[in-house]
């Protein structure tokens, strides 16, 4: 099947007023998996995010996929750390990316009803998307970005502000995608999310990758001082 | 304080009684000032989405002119009108003057800035929400207008409404551009001011009433019909 990756990134730097926020930052996304993306606050995790998927601009280097843009939007999707929800419906919200792709309104709708019943929303379809919990608006977007079948979904923190049980059901429905073979990069501050979900962990630090390697050689033995220090729990700036 | 009495039971007659010219002009005040509102608000609305989402060099100057022309003398814009329907002016063949469409157009051209300046309120704050979902979407400008003005329809309700209160009220413009001809272009604020003129303050402040209360009805109406205060927040 043709997919949009690899997605690459050579000498990407975002600045905004004169201040780098990101980069340079060279990196390759390819294959299956969750390439899960840490480091302390500030260190450019969103930012990153944002640039793969194309809503910041670099102010340098290239953001390149396998495909010409106009195939890539479609096939890529993002779930922001504060849900956005569309001031209609579950199922409205979850039909949205497809109308807009230009699916007929009937086929939309009940892709719709399916998805909303693989996340466990299947009795608040007709519900104001508004009225959620947090869990459930989270599971919503999550199932919103899923819908088109993406071949690779963005997610920046998507359960930091969930309880447990929210949680385990956000990282139940990520796992199925992958298993189903969608790509993911998500940004997480939980080093215990991080551990149950990566095949493989980008660590940034003030704009700038520090590392990029195996989950298990990032989480036993990290290479440098910053990861060392994030990893135990220390103030890292 | 007799005289509003008066008015009051004048207005309560005419309207138990089904008079035949109250009926005619209500109606007409009805016919024009919806049609206006229609126009002004498939203008108004789209435009008032469009600069809310769109970047452009003078953006700022259109939306302080747009917001300016909320304040537009209606006076000076029947004066235009006229000017550009009577029989010299450039539309002066189409035979529009002392017509109920001279009338609608005076009121859209009133209207159309205040719909669209409330209207890019609305939809600012809505835009600043959907932002990044909507451009991560791929959504096409037109899609995005679209998405916007359908989840910001209640706030655009009231941008309409709104346009609506003015139009109904006004007098000024339609005076000039339609004449105040009995059968043909009588409504009731340009009835109400001949009935002032005349000295008839009981039937002038009695089409007052009924005035006020259609305005007040059709408010009701609409937000009845689109279920506004009943669904939580939307």
């Amino acid at each position: 099947m043709v997919t949009i990756l690899p997605l690459e990134l050579n000498g990407v730097r975002v600045a905004r007023r004169g201040k780098t926020l990101l980069g340079p930052v060279d990196l390759a996304i390819a294959g299956r998996g969750c390439t899960i993306i840490m480091g302390p606050n500030g260190s450019g995790k969103t930012t990153l995010l944002r640039t793969m998927h194309g809503l910041e601009r670099p102010s340098a280097g290239q953001v390149g996929w396998a495909l010409p843009e106009p195939a890539t939007r479609a096939r890529q999707a993002f779930v922001f750390q504060s849900p956005v929800m569309l001031r209609r419906t579950v199922r409205d919200n979850l039909a949205y990316p497809l109308l807009v792709q230009g699916m007929a309104k009937g086929r939309a709708r009940d892709l719709a009803s399916q998805w909303a019943e693989k996340v466990g929303l299947q009795d608040l379809c007709d519900q104001n998307a508004l009225s959620l919990s947090g869990g459930e608006k989270q599971k919503l977007a999550l199932a919103r970005a899923l819908i088109r079948n993406p071949d690779i979904v963005f997610l920046d923190e998507p359960c930091a502000s969930l309880d447990g049980t929210a949680t385990r059901e956000i990282e139940a429905i990520l796992q199925a995608a992958i298993a189903g073979g969608t790509r993911i990069v998500m940004a997480t501050h939980q080093i215990g999310q991080a551990r149950r979900l990566a095949s493989d962990v980008v660590f940034l630090a003030r704009g700038r990758i520090v590392e990029a390697t195996d989950p298990h050689s990032f989480f036993t033995d990290p290479q440098t001082a910053q990861a060392r220090a994030f990893l135990n729990g220390d103030i890292v700036e | 304080m007799d005289e509003i009495w008066a008015g009051a039971l004048a207005g309560l007659r005419l309207v138990v009684t089904l008079d035949p010219a109250l009926v005619d002009i209500t109606l007409r005040s009805l016919q024009v000032t919806l049609t206006a509102v229609v126009i002004a608000s498939a203008i108004g609305l789209p435009l008032g989405a469009w600069l809310a989402i769109r970047r452009f060099r003078y953006r700022r100057l259109v939306i302080a002119t747009l917001n300016a022309l909320m304040g537009l003398p209606p006076v000076v814009v029947g004066l235009v009108v006229y000017l550009l329907l009577s029989r010299a002016g450039p539309f002066g063949v189409l035979g529009l003057l002392f017509t109920p469409t001279a009338m609608i157009i005076a009121q859209v051209i009133i209207i159309t800035p205040l719909i669209a300046s409330i209207a890019h309120q609305a939809i600012r704050e809505l835009w600043a929400d959907y932002h990044d979902l909507l451009i991560s979407l791929s959504t096409s400008r037109r899609q995005r207008i679209a998405t916007l003005i359908w989840d910001g329809r209640r706030a655009l309700l009231t941008a309409s409404l709104a346009g609506f209160g003015r139009a109904i009220g006004e007098v000024g413009a339609i005076m000039i551009v339609g004449g105040n001809i009995d059968n043909a272009t009588r409504v009731l604020t340009t009835a109400i001011a001949l009935e002032t003129g005349k000295g008839d303050f009981a039937l002038a402040l009695g089409l007052g009433f009924v005035l006020i209360g259609l305005a007040l009805a059709v408010n009701i109406a609409i937000h009845m019909v689109s279920r506004t205060e009943s669904d939580g927040r939307w």
